[in-house]
């Protein structure tokens, strides 16, 4: 360990200010006065928000980003649960193409998988809507997933599993009895997790929906009117509250119960 | 027959292992292989009319791409920006995760969580508030003019080159924290002690050990900031304007207004292939660099 | 012949090129106390985890009481494990851990607690049923993997060194408290371990492992005083190794020259044939004797001690000769520093505590 630098820290500090700063701002112009966003404030205002509510179509867009994200965050938990107890587990040949195959949606640009997913669907005669957005979705959400699940999974003392069926238990019962039970926090992290993903995913969405908005998409659309900045800005602080709070509620579900390095967890996620 | 199926199950592990991975491979090769695939032929088709398109086999869409002044600009601009964004990213980044692996003692886990705390908004959010901030009437011009520093805005500031680099720099720190971060800590901090000890000046070691070994976390975080900043769409349309334009807005206008699938499905494997081979070289260079410093 | 209770026929497990279990074959007698000993990655744990049918056999089979069970899982095999992390489930307490397997044989929930008290009884661990894994030490989690096994009274317990974490006075114990569980309720046990002093204490018979085979399968008796090869008597105890070549047989005896020392006639129990220098001879240490003054042993070679180790119970010697470069011995008689002046000795070996093995 070094011992103490104050402009590292101070540089440091500073990066975080900017890290945060756009973040903050939104909440903070959504109660301002005016339809800028410019210094100085004009005064507090909750008519954003009221204006913001009323509207039919941002419900519309809500429900559907609710119903797109409760799927795929479902849906991608389950498929990661079963690849990351596979790979946590089992030593097998072609482990290592495997996992990177299964990785591979993250080494791509969003948009060529967009694309590619708009080609086919379209090619097979399909409408565009909320189904193929779901669909990419569960594509994208599931590597996520996975990374938070192996990381919950690797610290699994697996002996566990074999005493339960030592013990008469088949499969399922094992999974049911004893491996359900100790790997829930990591699987409600990743739906809460997978389902902010989805939630907030905007170019699969943008190319994929047709005329069902997600609510990324009503953003989109209301971004291009001036008229309409603040009621952006109220929606944005609402969203950006609720996402952080989904994100920390998260964060704390996958480390309790672990008495490992929490660090060295946090890491596996990103890794 | 059940048995002998019985036997197979529990002989191999290998059987069960894939028995589970069966669902992710499925997903994979349904949603990303054959897509990509299908995508790659249609760029070897031709578009005749708004519905139609004829199947047969030709190259001329590629010929079309480089022939076209607009398209490989936007790639060698989109190439450049990517490039700057990984760089500036790298940099300004690689302090903060120097401080936190070697200077902070409690609680790392906290700060880890604190600095990718904003990455998980909603993205166009982020890149909605860099509109706010970098706007002619928004918070750093309203504010520098109100103070009597600036007589006029700043206009190079949206819609803009510069303003796509500022915004990209910031959505994808965190990306670039987390494997860099990953890389430092694990780096054993006696081996920067005897470098000291052996009377190296701290930046020879940081230079001479420090970095070297931190390769792995950097080759990460290139390859995490530079994919999908290439094919960003949403900060050059929200506030590229023309200047900022990037390929992925072309890609969007043929498969929307302008409706070329065949050019935009060129374009888009184009994009595929400079990306794959980017990431090649990134690879390759630094894995040389590493053994040259070391 | 057959009241052989398991038989372990021409058993293999390969994994990949290793062949961790290498065409095992052997027998356990009902109610037997029976070890597998050696050391990491003889294959013994395998074998162990073949029985417990976590590991499918690459070729050959299992019977038990007369089925075969090779093919069934786990859950269907009458054994239970005690294994070496204890695999306590930390997310329920010690009574719903010893419960957990007795829910699939039937029983009404009154047996359930009368098993579950007496196996904790047993255990003695009364009073220990709300307690969770975490509460617990090293020492009362391995009783609660015992009696969670126990209270299923299967007809085979498999023991993966259930005693390996812990410190020596415990472990002691719990030897002496195992055997006695065992002898009490008689069920056959296979048990476990690379340490050679436990294998010998507790078991009636043990079979000793080293690369996927059984180099000796005896009573721990035997394994001492008649190991059949280098590797057993290096592993059961201490020993010192003679260079040696074998001459002519000669009755039940062999002409063997032994380095240095001369030729002597040596009993040929393991039939070990003439004129071979694949041979050395096995001398253990307590039977040799140290003093000031020669002996009239058959062979007494001058020496010097060049270090001492006191044990407690006895005295460690390691000598020096002309002939031999390095000799252990111990002897229960107490020397001080004055009872050897400037290290010299006299050490003594009688023939008949000389043993003939295969070097391979």
């Amino acid at each position: 360990m070094e011992q103490k630098n104050n402009t590292l820290l101070f540089y440091t500090l500073l990066y975080f200010v900017f890290l945060y700063l756009p973040v903050l701002f939104l909440p903070l112009f959504s109660f301002n006065d005016a339809d800028y966003m410019s210094f100085p404030l004009s005064g507090f205002t909750t008519e954003h928000y009221e204006e913001m509510w009323g509207s039919v179509n941002l419900h519309k867009a809500l429900w559907a980003s609710i119903k797109v994200g409760v799927v795929a965050s479902i849906v991608s938990t389950i498929i990661a649960l079963f690849a990351a107890k596979a790979f946590a587990r089992y030593k097998f040949r072609g482990e290592n193409i495997s996992y990177g195959a299964i990785m591979m949606p993250f080494l791509i640009p969003e948009i060529i998988l967009a694309v590619s997913i708009l080609v086919i669907w379209l090619s097979l005669g399909f409408k565009l809507g909320l189904i193929p957005v779901t669909l990419g979705h569960i594509l994208f959400c599931t590597p996520f997933a996975m990374l938070i699940l192996i990381a919950r999974i690797e610290g699994f003392d697996f002996s566990l599993e074999e005493a339960s069926r030592d013990l008469g238990e088949n499969a399922w019962g094992t999974f049911y009895r004893v491996s359900l039970p100790l790997y829930l926090p990591g699987i409600i992290a990743s739906l809460l997790l997978s389902f902010i993903i989805s939630f907030d995913e905007f170019i699969l969405a943008f190319f994929l929906t047709g005329s069902d908005a997600t609510l990324p998409m009503y953003m989109w659309g209301q971004m291009r009117f001036i008229q309409k900045l603040p009621h952006v800005l109220a929606l944005g602080a609402v969203i950006i509250v609720f996402t952080t709070m989904i994100v920390l509620l998260a964060f704390w579900l996958r480390n309790i119960g672990q008495g490992k390095d929490k660090a060295e967890l946090g890491i596996k996620i990103h890794e | 027959m059940l048995h002998a199926l019985q036997k197979f199950y529990a002989k191999s592990e290998s059987v069960r292992a894939y028995t589970m991975l069966s669902p992710a491979l499925i997903l994979i090769f349904l949603l990303m292989l054959i897509p990509m695939i299908l995508m790659l032929s249609f760029s070897f088709f031709t578009q005749i009319s708004f519905v139609e398109i004829d199947y047969t086999f030709t190259i001329q869409r590629y010929i079309d791409f480089f022939q076209k002044n607009l398209l490989v600009s936007l790639l060698i601009k989109s190439l450049k920006i990517s490039f700057l964004v990984t760089l500036i990213t790298l940099l300004t980044a690689y302090p903060v995760c120097y401080y936190i692996a070697f200077y902070v003692k409690k609680n790392k886990m906290l700060w880890l969580v604190m600095l990718t705390l904003p990455f998980w908004t909603s993205y166009l959010l982020r890149v909605f508030s860099w509109k706010i901030i970098l706007g002619t009437k928004g918070v750093i011009n309203s504010s520098l003019i109100n103070a009597g520093l600036l007589s006029e805005p700043l206009t190079f500031l949206m819609y803009s080159e510069t303003a796509v680099i500022i915004t990209l720099t910031h959505a994808y720190a965190a990306f670039a924290l987390l494997p860099l971060y990953v890389s430092l800590e694990k780096i054993d901090f006696s081996l920067i002690e005897a470098g000291r000890d052996l009377g190296l000046s701290r930046l020879e070691v940081f230079w001479k050990i420090t970095f070297p070994l931190s390769m792995p976390g950097v080759i990460g975080a290139i390859l995490i900031i530079f994919i999908p900043t290439v094919g960003d769409y949403v900060t050059p349309a929200l506030l590229g304007g023309t200047d900022g334009r990037m390929l992925s807005n072309m890609i969007q206008a043929y498969f929307g207004k302008i409706n070329n699938i065949p050019l935009g499905a060129a374009s888009a494997t184009i994009m595929l292939f400079t990306v794959a081979l980017v990431t090649m070289i990134v690879s390759y260079t630094t894995k040389k660099l590493t053994q040259r410093i070391s | 012949m057959n009241n052989s209770f398991i038989q372990i026929n021409q058993i293999s497990k390969h994994f990949g090129d290793v062949k961790a279990v290498d065409n095992v074959s052997f027998e356990i007698q009902e109610g037997e106390f029976f070890s597998l000993l050696g050391p990491s990655g003889c294959g013994k744990t395998t074998l162990l985890r073949l029985l417990a049918g976590f590991e499918y056999p690459t070729s050959g089979n299992l019977l038990l009481d007369g089925s075969d069970i090779t093919a069934l899982p786990p859950d269907k095999r009458p054994t239970n494990m005690v294994f070496q992390n204890y695999a306590i489930f930390p997310h329920i307490n010690v009574e719903k851990n010893i419960q957990f397997g007795l829910r699939k044989l039937g029983l009404t929930s009154e047996e359930i607690r009368e098993r579950v008290n007496d196996v904790l009884s047993l255990v003695k661990l009364d009073g220990y049923e709300k307690r969770f894994s975490s509460q617990l030490s090293g020492g009362q989690r391995q009783r609660v993997a015992l009696a969670r096994a126990l209270v299923r009274q299967p007809k085979v317990l498999l023991l993966d060194e259930p005693l390996g974490a812990l410190d020596k006075k415990l472990r002691d114990e719990m030897q002496l408290e195992l055997r006695t569980l065992q002898k009490n309720i008689g069920i056959t046990f296979v048990f476990v371990t690379h340490d050679q002093q436990e294998a010998i204490s507790m078991s009636d018979r043990v079979a000793v492992m080293s690369e996927g085979k059984i180099q000796q399968l005896s009573t721990p008796n035997e394994l001492y005083k008649n190991p059949h090869n280098i590797f057993v008597s290096d592993f059961i105890g201490e020993t010192n190794f003679l260079k040696s070549e074998t001459k002519s047989k000669d009755g039940e005896h062999i002409n063997v020259s032994i380095e240095k020392l001369g030729e002597f006639k040596i009993k040929n129990s393991l039939n070990i044939s003439e004129n071979s220098s694949n041979v050395i001879c096995s001398v253990r240490p307590e039977t040799m004797m140290i003093d000031k003054v020669k002996s009239d042993w058959d062979i007494c070679l001058e020496g010097k001690i060049k270090q001492t180790s006191y044990l407690g119970e006895m005295t460690k010697f390691y000598i020096e000769t002309k002939e031999i470069e390095k000799i252990i011995t111990v002897s229960s008689q107490y020397f001080d520093n004055q009872s050897f002046k400037n290290n010299d000795c006299f050490i003594s070996i009688n023939l008949d505590d000389i043993s003939l093995l295969n070097k391979k």
